[in-house]
């Protein structure tokens, strides 16, 4: 109990103080994910936009299939990055595992699916709105994804928010991809994971803090984007 | 673009013909006003003739090709479809799919939202407005690209007096100005007002068209002679 009131107390001293240590590894989380994030939002918008205004044969299936995607466990999806990217994988002479492009790459992985479910079911009910009068306009099929796009922001960044969620509290994936080098891939959930297991409840309560103010404020952020929308505030 | 040629026309939605056979010549000139009782095919045939609807038999043909026709067309739905953006967004929206410059689409749309008295509520999320002023922005939309052909389908069925007075007036200039109008309407009154010539249709068939005084002086069968009395058609 001593043990734990003490690594309180210095994980405390830790964030006060700025340590050097903390603020990269915290860094490095957001570098990871929000990049991952951006990746992942650059396909999946305009994904989702395309599925809703496109009739073609497999489009069910399609949607199906992401749904499925999106109950990927991220650790059989660091697996098959870790495959890919392994020096005797088909794209091992990038020289990409253990670093931070792999990570990205796995959450990218991990978090596509399931923005591009969130914005395909809200420009989807949208769609049935604007249908009849987007054909009526004339607009060509990339002005109809660009008018969903733009008219479904706020649902599109609380699928962001939803994404960024699961991409900096997930350990799987980066842990056997970026392998949790010091100074290199080392991110807040691997450390966590790592300073406990050695006992060193300090910097992993520091780090802790760090991660659950992070998810504070995505969930925070969602509950008010979710009010605005209701209120039609912009 | 006119005229247009409407030969045999037919919709059938699961085996059950809603619409036709419809023969119809459609002259640049004036106004022409679609009459029926509920469910006769109003809305069907100013869609089909709009080409939002799939042919289930005959030929809708412009004298240009269908796409460039297309172009030139407006239509008002029954229910105004509103984009979820402010008022002036919508009207500047079918000025924009064109290409036109955001300080030109500004100025147009400030013009027609002038025209239609809500200048007070350029910044109003359009989705908020009350349904006859959506019914205003609706019409204006419309023809902010100056339309030769422009459909409507009961433009004012739920506007007050002077509501409907401007919007009536804002048709007649528009007709007068080389748009070609064809609306749809329970109101004999605005028939009788704003008609060159009268389409009537009971149970999806086209029963007559002609000048307005030959229809209300000597009407064409025993049911539009019922319609004018306002009696009920069964
Ligand atoms: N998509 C559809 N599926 C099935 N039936 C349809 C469909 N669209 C129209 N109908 C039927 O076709 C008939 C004509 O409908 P339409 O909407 O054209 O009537 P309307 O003259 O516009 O009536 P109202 O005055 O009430 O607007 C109706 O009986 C309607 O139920
Ligand atoms: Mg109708």
């Amino acid at each position: 109990m001593n043990e734990i009131l003490q690594g309180l107390a210095q994980a405390f001293w830790l964030i006060v103080s700025l340590d050097t240590e903390l603020i990269t590894i915290s860094l490095r989380s957001l570098y990871v994910t929000l990049t991952a994030l951006l990746v992942s939002t650059i396909i999946a918008f305009p994904l989702a936009a395309l599925i809703v205004v496109t009739r073609f044969r497999f489009r069910r299936f399609v949607i199906t299939i992401l749904n499925a995607l999106m109950g990927l466990p991220p650790v059989v999806v660091g697996l098959l990055v870790y495959i890919l990217f392994s020096r005797s994988g088909p794209l091992g002479v990038l020289g990409l595992l253990y670093t931070t492009s792999a990570m990205i790459i796995a959450q990218a992985i991990i978090i596509t699916p399931l923005i591009t479910s969130v914005a395909h079911q809200s420009m989807q009910g949208l769609w049935a709105d604007y249908r009849d009068l987007l054909i009526s306009i004339n607009t060509s099929k990339p002005q109809r994804i660009g008018t969903l796009m733009w008219d479904s922001r706020r649902a599109l960044i609380t699928a962001c928010l939803a994404g960024f969620g699961r991409g900096i509290g997930e350990v799987g994936a980066i842990m056997i991809v970026g392998g949790n080098i010091d100074n290199a891939t080392r991110v807040l959930t691997t450390a966590i994971s790592l300073e406990t297991s050695r006992g060193d409840f300090s910097l992993a309560l520091a780090l802790g803090f760090v991660l659950i103010s992070l998810a504070l404020s995505v969930s925070f952020a969602t509950h008010w984007f979710g009010k605005t929308e209701r209120g039609g505030l912009w | 673009m006119f005229p247009l040629e409407v030969s045999s026309v037919e919709i059938n939605i699961k085996g059950k013909r809603i619409l036709g056979p419809i023969n119809l010549l459609l002259k640049q000139e004036g106004i022409s006003v679609l009459l029926g009782a509920n469910g006769s095919g109003k809305t069907t045939l100013l869609e089909t003739l709009h080409g939002l609807r799939k042919l289930s038999k005959g030929k809708v043909r412009w004298s240009i090709p269908n796409k460039l026709a297309a172009k030139e067309q407006s239509f008002v739905f029954q229910t105004p479809v509103m984009l979820r953006r402010s008022v002036l967004e919508n009207l500047m929206y079918p000025l924009r799919v064109r290409r036109f410059s955001k300080p030109n689409a500004i100025k147009e749309a400030m013009h027609w939202v002038k025209k239609i008295g809500l200048e007070k509520k350029i910044i109003q999320q359009a989705t908020l407005l009350s349904g006859g002023e959506m019914q205003a922005v609706a019409v204006a939309r419309a023809l902010i690209t100056k339309p030769k052909m422009l459909f409507l389908d009961e433009p004012t069925a739920s506007l007050d007096g002077l509501a409907k007075k401007t919007i009536e007036d804002i048709l007649v200039l528009a007709a007068k100005n080389d748009t070609k109008i064809i609306m749809s309407t329970h109101d004999l009154g605005q028939a009788k007002r704003l008609a060159d010539d009268i389409i009537y249709l009971h149970k999806g068939l086209m029963e007559s068209h002609c000048l307005k005084d030959e229809f209300l002086n000597s009407p064409p069968s025993d049911a539009a002679k019922q319609f004018i009395a306002g009696d009920i058609i069964i």
